[in-house]
């Protein structure tokens, strides 16, 4: 297989237009599939017998949570890629996952507690898969702490990595958490061996809500590394050529 | 081994830098039976929860001795131009500290457990549970104490990166130390921290290593 499309990330000018023409299409894409996921979830999905009309925020907040849990594997993914081959593009990537990964699982934590008022009885448990997910989420925190206090930024982008990697003991926790101890949290619905545990017309929005949000995390990630490039590659030649392009254009 | 020899000697020399952890976890401890109902069967259920937030604390307290000096005069810097293995260098460096911070905190620890209405009978399983959690807590810790190297007002953010790293070991420390305290069988608890135990002497030095080295470049 050849290789050489996916080395040619690593160069900054081809990652900048990548993104810059891309991440428009994503964010396009995510905003019909989570129209259609919503219509699909709030709208067209039958009522539960047992929780009636609150499971329906399960359609944003098992989302967020899977993309939380994406967010943290595409970080510590681009951090190792960015320490081990000294990309800088990489640490870009790196570090525009952590404000959304921040982000996603706030969301899965709020959305959990709104849910878990009303079912459980309570917003808050002390239980495996919610206190581990809480500390993703200050592993995010670390994360974006740690770049900020260091000034130098070949120092920030190593010394994040090694944290980002490091932290990767937390995934498997946090995916495993319900099945390893006796959990509040229920186990896995969705993604089983022997399909999903629960009716096609409920699970097909779920999926698409799934897709809508990965693409929205791609269009996100890809505008802040743009950005992110921006702001290293400052006073670079290629970047002068590209703004003069643009103005020819206009 | 003459690095190990080398920092116990320079810590036998200055005694106030190792103590203060020590002193710390004393006082602290001392601290919940005055703020809680002194009353005994109160203090017995706080012990466990006690005992193990404070033996974390004092752990994030003694960290910032760990590479301090040794940056500030080059001898980490050394260490790395030394040709041999830093991460060997760096596991003897931190057994020294575990020596001079973890050590004195589990050997007092159970005088601890005491004040706060341990039974006798459950010394022994306390002690063991504080001797692999600080094991545990020093080498972990070793690696935010890399990351956050020469990084200006590091305290708050060194806890931030240990605190959610080592928080099994405060989930089973305690569980263990609940356990014994109960006179139920406290080995299951004691075997997971033991694993954390291992698993951390492997690969936290390799860590530390690597935050070290891009630290000091």
């Amino acid at each position: 297989m050849n290789w050489v499309w996916f080395h040619r990330f690593g160069s900054p000018p081809y990652f900048y237009r990548f993104a810059g023409r891309w991440a428009p299409w994503f964010l396009g894409i995510a905003s019909v599939l989570a129209a259609i996921g919503l219509y699909g979830g709030l709208v067209v999905a039958p009522t539960d017998y047992y929780q009636s009309d609150v499971f329906r925020i399960m359609y944003v907040h098992v989302p967020s949570a899977y993309l939380m849990m994406m967010t943290y594997c595409w970080m510590a993914g681009a951090a190792a890629v960015g320490l081990i081959w000294r990309i800088k593009v990489a640490h870009a990537v790196a570090a525009a996952c952590a404000p959304a990964g921040v982000v996603f699982a706030g969301c899965a934590l709020l959305t959990g507690m709104i849910w878990g008022q009303p079912t459980w009885g309570t917003y808050w448990a002390w239980d495996p898969r919610l206190v581990s997910s809480l500390f993703m989420l200050f592993f995010f925190l670390g994360y974006i702490a740690l770049r900020g206090a260091i000034e130098d930024r070949d120092r920030a982008d190593r010394s994040s990595a090694v944290l980002a990697i490091v932290g990767v003991v937390n995934v498997p926790i946090v995916h495993y958490s319900v099945v390893w101890w006796n959990s509040l949290h229920q186990g896995p619905t969705l993604m089983r061996s022997d399909g999903p545990a629960m009716p096609m017309s409920m699970a097909w929005p779920l999926l698409v809500m799934l897709a809508a949000y990965t693409f929205y995390f791609l269009a996100i990630m890809l505008l802040r590394a743009r950005a992110e490039v921006l702001r290293r590659e400052r006073g670079g030649a290629w970047l002068r050529e590209e703004l003069v392009r643009l103005e020819l254009r206009s | 081994m003459a690095v190990l020899r080398r920092d116990l000697l320079l810590a036998a020399r200055r005694p106030g830098e190792w103590l203060q952890p020590l002193a710390f976890f004393v006082l602290v401890t001392v601290l919940f039976p005055l703020a809680v109902d002194p009353e005994a069967s109160r203090l017995r259920q706080l012990a466990p929860a006690a005992l193990w937030v404070t033996l974390l604390l004092a752990s994030l307290l003694a960290l910032d001795f760990l590479f301090r000096e040794d940056r500030r005069d080059g001898t980490l810097e050394q260490y790395v131009l030394s040709g041999q293995s830093f991460t060997a260098l760096l596991l003897a460096k931190t057994t020294a500290h575990w020596l001079l911070t973890g050590l004195p905190v589990v050997l007092v620890g159970p005088l601890a457990a005491i004040s706060l209405g341990a039974p006798l009978q459950s010394l022994p399983g306390i002690f063991f549970a504080l001797v692999l959690g600080s094991v545990s807590l020093s080498l972990i810790g070793a690696i935010g104490a890399g990351l956050t190297l020469g990084v200006r007002g590091s305290g708050a953010l060194l806890s931030l990166l240990v605190l959610p790293l080592v928080m099994p070991v405060l989930v089973f420390g305690a569980r263990a130390t609940q356990f014994a305290m109960a006179g139920d069988d406290f080995a299951a608890p004691l075997y997971l921290l033991a694993a954390m135990g291992v698993l951390s002497l492997t690969l936290a030095p390799l860590a530390a290593a690597a935050a070290v080295r891009i630290s000091l470049e």
